[in-house]
């Protein structure tokens, strides 16, 4: 970091969209699948807005806000309402949004996070609850297209909005805020946490003070970033850019900026003179929200294990360091496969690795999550297998996995590996199970007193002797064979 | 009797005892239309076809004896407000224009549950604002008592239409005033039922929290039939109530011996027609006589509700108004060179003059730095006007008042001063604000023309002011005079 850049510090607070997975919109019955549905099809008069039309609130969507909000420590109050912003859009038909101002479901929370093993904080001023809205489509750039279609299948996606106190103080730190904050949502079930397509959104409030300063600089709320990648390079480019205007003896404008990832920055979109004034006021068609406290109680206990409590059970259950299980607990999908690996007798180091190793870089490549991969945890456990009891070197290994991951069906890629080793002639078998049956008296004994169990650990033995190329069925034949 | 001078329950009769079909008494009303609706004005869309289709299928269920309602086979007028699926809604507004709603209002369909007979859409205020009827995007309505005269409004069209025999009964909507003060002013019937006593989806709102659709009768009789029949819970209205509808004709004759009736002293405001205070004054000592004991009240706030009425009502109706941009449905200017542009043409062009004072009434009351000095103050008075109420029910079962300060004046008459207009509706706003339920009934003729008595109950307590009103009906003969134009009731 330069000598300039230390004289400020960074200050960041995030405004995060998250649509909530229901199947209903947030206000009627139409579908919230608004992706692949044709335009227009998911549609109805109150989300369309025509006159005469009454909202009624999905119970479903609020649960979903009120499971977000204990899972990142809110407070719950008792009393919450929603109210109307107000500002004419041709993608919001009625007007106004019904979203929540003063009374919102919950405030007051925080969450943790670590980066470079330092524990870091970041608290949560509310998580309110809101409609989405409908889609543009412009015929060329916006200023210049003769026409615009508007598709209305997201207007009324329940959708609720994560606001972060300004307590970020890097492009680092905010970014990784909300990998942990999209693997909660994970976690809890209510957004799969695809930034790509919009179903996570979110807006940066950025601003710098002399290091040392409690109070606030001029705020740009940056929007627009929809990727990690993109959280990362427009703060750090926000940052760059204020610095040098304060450096140059400038002054910062209260502005609205958008992230242009193409050409790598920010490009001022309205200064606050031009705010709109989004005449709040509460929504009449709505009654309040009593939210009862037995209901909060209910939703509390049904709140999974989250990503916190998990990566401290992988450090101290299988012994990873606080990165390894971290990054293992950042994605509820990735966490479940390393769990299943494990369950069925891979090593947990070793599985750490793959996962986190060639598998990530695999579909880092491809952008697919594990769960789209077609190796699933028994085909890992059995690579692994393969590598540890020697039958294949960790070289084989990398090309079998690729070959695995490529494959539609991993199967045949595994039991190739496993063939081009494997014993099948019966001589050396003989041989193998002969000298099992000779170190290994007392098991014997114990099998033809009938512990099953006995026979599986002299299987076990002879997979070890063969450096894992016997034939686990063959082995099984032969020894029953000889020992009775 | 002319078959369009009748009642509800009178024809219910008839048509049960196969006297008439409903095809019959359908036709005579539409012939009624046919004869005066040039005059009167009242209707802005007579949909005749889907009457007589109506009718034949009442005719039908009255044959089979199937499922007959007391509403069945009966030609009802709609104020077009309400939306009807398939049929022209548009508010008395320009810019809805065509517009053709692919749905009904749940009272339209639980109309059509009894087997209803719609005649069409009635005039009124554009957006229901207005308390003459003089703000229709469309025409004016005329009073069927003296046609140079205003219905009053914004349900004008409704009451003209039941007023001149254009209609059996008609629903009207009320949000200040709008069904009781017409009703007063054309010698109806008119109920302005609790808010959340009936569904408002498929209303087109004015403001969402004061609106409610209610019965336009002949008589007591038939509101309370009418009332019968709309209200109750709608999972489509999260603003309806729970609470279950009360059998209105099992307690209506009950008469009011023993029942405390409040007189609110501040009802009896400055500007009032002495003509109109001696006929309250009679109907009061009238009600004693029926073994009411009377006894003034004070509602404190009632000077403050109009002011904070034409805040509150005006902020709601700026943001309702807001979709109707011209991008999706109804009238679009066309022309603008931008978005805003367009929003503005279309606008300016759709919606008329007092629309657009409401509007930005709205917008500034809820504008940021005047939110705490106007919307919020508005509703510590609505808060106020509750409490009154409250006070007041628990020495009283209900309130009287007079309905309107003076009968139907001319038209023209106030069209230059808003405040002017806005006085009228000084006695009947703070049962909106104050969710509360009343009703006008006719009680007497001033210089030939009709004006009403108000009677105010709790809030769910239409019961009572059904039995109030049904007592003062059954005690005079004000509700049987009939307008010029309906004739003689010979």
């Amino acid at each position: 970091m330069s000598a300039i850049a230390t004289r400020y510090e960074v200050v960041v607070g995030l405004e995060v969209h998250a649509q909530i997975l229901t199947q209903s919109k947030m206000f009627c019955g139409c579908s919230t699948d608004y992706l692949t549905a044709p335009p227009n099809a998911n549609t109805c008069p109150v989300c369309l807005g025509l006159p005469g039309s009454l909202p009624v609130i999905n119970r479903r969507a609020v649960e979903a806000t009120i499971r977000t909000a204990l899972a990142l420590n809110c407070e719950i109050p008792e009393f919450s309402k929603f109210d109307r912003k107000n500002y004419f859009y041709p993608d919001l038909p009625k007007g106004y949004q019904i979203s929540q101002y003063d009374l919102p479901l919950s405030r007051n929370g925080h969450l943790e996070f670590d980066l470079n093993g330092e524990a870091r904080r970041c608290g949560i001023t509310r998580v309110h609850l809101e409609e989405d809205t409908g889609k543009l489509l412009h015929e060329g750039a916006i200023h210049e297209a003769q026409a615009s279609l508007v598709n209305f299948n997201r207007a009324g996606v329940p959708l609720m909005e994560i606001v972060s106190e300004p307590d970020l103080r890097s492009a680092d730190e905010a970014r990784e805020y909300v990998m942990r904050l999209r693997a909660i949502l994970q976690y809890i079930g209510v957004n799969h946490g695809d930034m790509e397509s919009g179903q996570l959104r979110c807006d940066a409030n950025v601003s710098l003070r002399p290091a040392g300063s409690a109070g606030l600089g001029t705020k740009v709320e940056v929007k627009n970033m929809n990727s990690f990648r993109a959280i990362h390079r427009a703060i750090e480019y926000e940052v760059e850019r204020q610095t040098q205007v304060l450096e140059s003896g400038g002054r910062l404008a209260q502005e609205t900026r958008g992230w242009n990832d193409a050409r790598g920055l920010t490009v001022s979109q309205r200064s606050k003179e031009y705010a709109e004034d989004y005449r709040y006021f509460p929504e009449p068609d709505l009654p309040p929200l009593d939210v009862s406290r037995e209901w909060v109680a209910q939703i509390r206990a049904g709140l999974p294990e989250l990503p916190a409590a998990r990566r401290e059970r992988f450090m101290t259950a299988f012994s990873l360091s606080p990165y390894d299980a971290a990054l293992l607990t950042s994605s509820k999908t990735m966490a479940e496969f390393f769990e299943e690996t494990v369950r069925l007798g891979a090593p947990a180091k070793t599985a750490a690795n793959w996962i986190l190793g060639d598998f990530s870089r695999l579909l880092n490549i491809d952008r697919k999550e594990i769960d789209d991969a077609s190796i699933k945890p028994r085909h890992l456990q059995q690579l692994i297998s393969l590598v540890d009891s020697g039958a294949i070197t960790g070289k084989m290994a990398k090309q079998t996995f690729e070959a695995m991951y490529r494959a539609p069906d991993p199967g045949p890629a595994l039991e190739a590996a496993r063939g081009s080793t494997q014993i099948s002639g019966d001589a050396e078998l003989d041989r193998i199970v002969d000298q099992v049956i000779a170190e290994n008296v007392k098991s014997v004994a114990d099998f033809r007193a009938g512990k099953e169990q006995a026979l599986k650990f002299l299987i076990g033995q002879g997979m070890k002797i063969s450096r894992g190329r016997a034939n686990p069925q063959r082995l099984d034949a032969l020894l029953r064979e000889k020992i009775q | 009797m002319k078959l369009y001078q009748r009642t509800i329950r009178d024809l219910h009769q008839m048509l049960v005892d196969r006297e008439i079909s409903s095809v019959e008494l359908t036709d005579a009303v539409l012939s009624q239309i046919d004869a005066v609706g040039d005059t009167t004005k009242a209707y802005l869309l007579v949909t005749r076809e889907l009457a007589l289709r109506q009718a034949q299928a009442a005719d039908e269920r009255l044959r089979a004896n199937r499922d007959v309602r007391p509403l069945t086979g009966i030609p009802i007028a709609l104020k077009d407000v309400l939306c009807v699926r398939d049929v022209v809604s548009t508010a008395g507004s320009k810019i809805l224009r065509g517009f053709t709603p692919p749905y009904s209002a749940t009272v339209v369909e639980r109309l059509e549950g009894e087997g209803a007979v719609f005649l069409g859409k009635t005039n009124c205020d554009e957006f229901a604002m207005g308390s003459s009827n003089e703000n229709s995007g469309y025409w004016p309505v005329r009073n069927p008592w003296s046609l140079d005269r205003v219905p009053g409004g914004s349900s004008g069209g409704s009451a003209a239409a039941v007023a001149s025999g254009e209609a059996i009964a008609a629903l009207g909507s009320d949000t200040g005033g709008s069904i009781r003060q017409p009703a007063a002013l054309t010698g109806i019937v008119g109920l302005k039922p609790t808010y959340g006593r009936v569904s408002r989806y498929g209303l087109i709102a004015f403001a969402s929290s004061l609106d409610q659709i209610g019965p336009m009768t002949r008589d007591v009789v038939d509101g309370a039939l009418l009332l019968q029949a709309i209200a109750g819970h709608d999972p489509s209205d999260s603003t309806s109530s729970l609470r279950p509808v009360p059998d209105y004709l099992a307690t209506l004759t009950d008469g009011v011996k023993g029942m405390r009736l409040g007189v609110p002293k501040e009802y009896f405001v400055a500007g009032m027609e002495p003509a109109v205070e001696q006929s309250i004054r009679d109907a009061i000592r009238l009600l004693e006589q029926q073994g009411a004991s009377i006894e003034e009240v004070s509602l404190p706030h009632s000077d403050v509700a109009l002011p904070a009425y034409y805040i509150i009502a005006p902020a709601e109706a700026s943001s309702n108004l807001a979709r109707y941009d011209g991008t999706r449905y109804g009238f679009q200017a066309g022309g603008g060179r931008n978005l805003i542009e367009e929003y503005m043409l279309t606008r300016q062009q759709g919606f008329g003059a007092e629309v657009k004072r409401r509007i930005m009434l709205g917008t500034y009351a809820l504008s940021s730095g005047y939110y705490d000095a106007y919307y919020l103050q508005a509703q510590k008075v609505r808060t106020l006007i509750i409490e009154d109420f409250k006070q007041a029910f628990k020495k009283v079962d209900a309130l009287l008042g007079a309905t309107s300060p003076t009968a139907a004046f001319e038209l023209g008459a106030k069209t230059q001063d808003p405040v002017a207009m806005y006085l009228n509706d000084i006695i009947t706003i703070p049962a909106n604000l104050g969710n509360v339920c009343g009703i006008s009934v006719p009680c007497g003729l001033v210089d030939g023309l009709p004006i009403g008595l108000q009677v105010i109950a709790p809030g769910f307590g239409e019961a009572a002011a059904l039995r109030v009103a049904y007592a003062f009906e059954a005690a005079t003969q004000f509700h049987k005079a009939r307008s010029p134009l309906m004739g003689a009731a010979a």
